[in-house]
């Protein structure tokens, strides 16, 4: 099979790439069909058989979106928890994973399992003592409200990456820092840092993905307008009797574009950091 | 520039491994001291020791005649190149070479003519604007070191810094780290399991194993005159030929397993302890080089063995052949897999490339009896005075 020389198109057909194509349809048509929509006319969206293409393209949706109903808030809003709490768990998780794969601790081992429990931990199950508690600070409807949960509920899992990528770091380069006259802080800042990037990068991403899209403590915490996030935003544009699927289709398309952007940018980074501690070890 | 001296120190880890046991060694100025020994000999321990890395579970460590054991790397003014090398991936070579000069907060122009010093020692310069990932192994290996000397610290320590080289790049740098440490005249410890880089490199050597100091000597004597079965059987390559013996009546020969070695009364007057042997057991050593094939007709010592192998280097044939005398297998010296090869008896001869054995062949060897080597087979210690 190796041998056989193939030639023009056919050496594209194997089935590696045959496997990739559906793989791509399967995840792509539903994005294709949701950017799509977003451009139709209310009256073409229901059409049967469905139009492939947007025909007139409209940008009637986005407008809609943004001048009829809060969508601009609802992103700030969503910008605002989502970028602190990515900062924040970051700040901390970077600590806490240096601090695990490096430094001579006890009860490391119980300390990752509890980690791990608490990271595949159902945040329905804490939805309503969390409720009273933030009730009781009074910090529903606010930023922190959602902040400090998020933060908390993803803090685990960047800590289990950072600290797999940190074992993968030399131990080495941390005491060529030593006797370079580094200090432990300047070691961890100039030194660690930048080659833990990878991993603080992947970290990064899936923290910003999961607050981004955070649907229960958002509804659960902040119904006030003004404090609504992107994901409840968009499930309370319709009423009772219409559901808006335009102003819907073209708030998720806007939606996704951040994490788009930020998985272009670092897909590069995103890869290495979830391989790194597999090879390394 | 400062000596470096150990005195009775010890190192016990948590988990109670002794790792170093009382080892006292001196390092003059400008010294380039090498530490060998098979792995987990306690070498790299007593180096991280040195540079502070490890601490010191008891002993007085003092370089330049002040004791440092509690003084941090930085205050010691060590510089150290690992096995790896730990360059900084995210920086430029330059910035490799003078981070450590950075901190230390030099001028901005007197720490780049420094690297570019340092850079034009190593033949770097063409490279000060690339970052590790870029360059070959050799090239890393250079930068590590220039890493070390921009800093011109009182000692240099080296942890195997080779051995991440191929073969011929690992010749060409062993000579090339020799010349920049004579060049610089900077005292250095320098760790490695290679015999070779041991005896070409150092001024130096001190053999360890199992945290224990061996010998400390020049390397032509480490060779010559080893203390012990473990030093002989460890320095040289192929390894010397060592077997158990008895010694005749009188000292005047030695009986190797059914063959009989007269033993001339020169042997005997330079070791006046052999006279204590006569009639007893003994560990006789022959370096490979002191066994020539030559015409049956030569007078002197002689061994007949039968040639199992013979290996052509070209400048010299290397002859594995087997008497019937018992070979000894210093502990450690060899490792296992390569004691497992060792057949019962077997040795090894270097002999001349036109010299005409093939396999099969039954040999005499001419010994070269005066370079004849003797051990206890309790001790292991050599039999001398």
């Amino acid at each position: 099979m190796r041998n056989r020389k193939r030639t023009g198109w056919h050496r594209y057909i194997n089935g590696i790439n045959i496997s990739a194509f559906f793989v791509v349809l399967f995840v792509g048509l539903p994005l294709y069909w949701l950017i799509a929509s977003s451009f139709k006319t209310p009256a073409n969206l229901g059409n049967s058989p469905p139009q492939f293409f947007p025909n007139p393209v409209s940008v009637g949706n986005y407008t809609d979106a943004f001048k009829n109903n809060d969508f601009g808030q609802y992103f700030i809003n969503s910008l605002i928890v989502t970028l602190i709490a990515t900062a924040l768990v970051l700040i901390l998780g970077t600590m806490a994973g240096y601090a695990l794969g490096r430094l001579p601790m006890r009860g490391k081992f119980t300390l990752m399992v509890t980690l791990l429990i608490i990271s595949v931990f159902p945040a329905i199950a804490v939805i309503a003592p969390l409720y009273l508690v933030l009730r009781n600070l009074g910090w529903l409807n606010s930023y922190q409200g959602l902040i400090i949960p998020y933060t908390a509920f993803n803090l685990p899992f960047a800590i289990w990456i950072l600290r797999n990528y940190m074992l993968g770091i030399p131990k080495e380069m941390e005491e060529t820092g030593r006797i370079d006259g580094a200090g432990p802080f300047r070691t961890l800042w100039t030194i660690i840092l930048p080659m833990a990037l990878p991993g603080i990068f992947t970290a990064g991403i899936f923290c910003f993905t999961a607050c981004w899209t955070e649907f229960l403590m958002a509804l659960t915490f902040n119904s006030a307008n003004q404090y609504r996030t992107i994901p409840v935003g968009i499930a309370e544009f319709g009423t009772v009797f219409t559901v808006p699927y335009g102003t819907i289709f073209a708030a998720s398309v806007v939606a996704v574009v951040p994490i788009g952007i930020l998985v272009f940018i670092f897909r590069k980074f995103v890869i290495s950091g979830l391989t790194s501690g597999a090879v390394k070890g | 520039m400062s000596d470096v001296s150990m005195d009775k120190v010890n190192k016990v880890y948590e988990n109670g491994f002794h790792a170093v046991k009382d080892m006292s060694l001196d390092i003059a100025d400008g010294e380039f001291m090498v530490l060998v020994g098979p792995s987990g000999c306690g070498k790299t321990t007593a180096l991280r020791m040195v540079a502070g890395l490890e601490d010191i579970t008891s002993g007085i460590l003092r370089i330049g005649g002040k004791e440092v054991n509690d003084e941090t790397p930085k205050e010691r003014d060590i510089a150290m190149v690992f096995q790896n090398y730990a360059l900084y991936p995210h920086m430029t070579v330059a910035q490799n070479i003078g981070f450590a000069l950075k901190l230390r907060k030099l001028p901005k122009n007197e720490l780049d003519a420094k690297v570019k010093e340092a850079a034009g020692i190593l033949g770097l310069t063409d490279w000060l604007d690339r970052k590790p990932g870029q360059l070959s192994g050799g090239q890393r290996q250079r930068v590590a070191m220039g890493r070390a000397i921009v800093r011109q610290p009182s000692v240099f320590l080296m942890d195997e810094p080779l051995s991440n080289l191929d073969a011929k790049l690992r010749v060409q740098m062993r000579a090339e780290v020799a010349r920049i440490q004579r060049q610089i005249g900077v005292s250095t410890i320098y760790v490695t399991h290679d015999q070779v880089e041991a005896m070409t490199m150092g001024d130096r050597v001190t053999v360890m194993r199992d945290g224990t100091l061996q010998q400390v000597d020049t390397p032509q004597n480490l060779y010559d005159s080893p203390d012990n079965i473990f030093v002989a059987a460890f320095i040289g390559s192929p390894a010397q030929n060592l077997y158990d013996a008895t010694v005749g009546e009188g000292a005047r020969s030695i009986k190797l397993g059914s063959q009989d070695v007269e033993l001339p009364e020169s042997v005997v007057l330079k070791r006046p302890g052999l006279r204590a042997y006569a009639g007893k057991e003994v560990v006789v050593g022959m370096r490979p080089e002191h066994l020539r094939a030559e015409s049956s007709t030569s007078t002197g010592p002689k061994i007949v063995g039968e040639v199992d192998l013979v290996e052509s280097l070209g400048s010299e044939l290397v002859v594995h052949f087997t008497i019937d005398a018992h070979r000894v297998i210093a502990e450690g010296a060899v490792d296992k897999d390569e004691a497992a090869a060792l057949q019962s008896g077997e040795g090894v001869a270097r002999v001349e490339a036109k010299t005409p054995v093939k396999p099969g062949d039954r040999v005499t060897f001419s010994v070269d009896i005066e370079d004849m080597q003797f051990f206890d087979p309790k001790t292991g210690l050599a039999v001398r005075g």
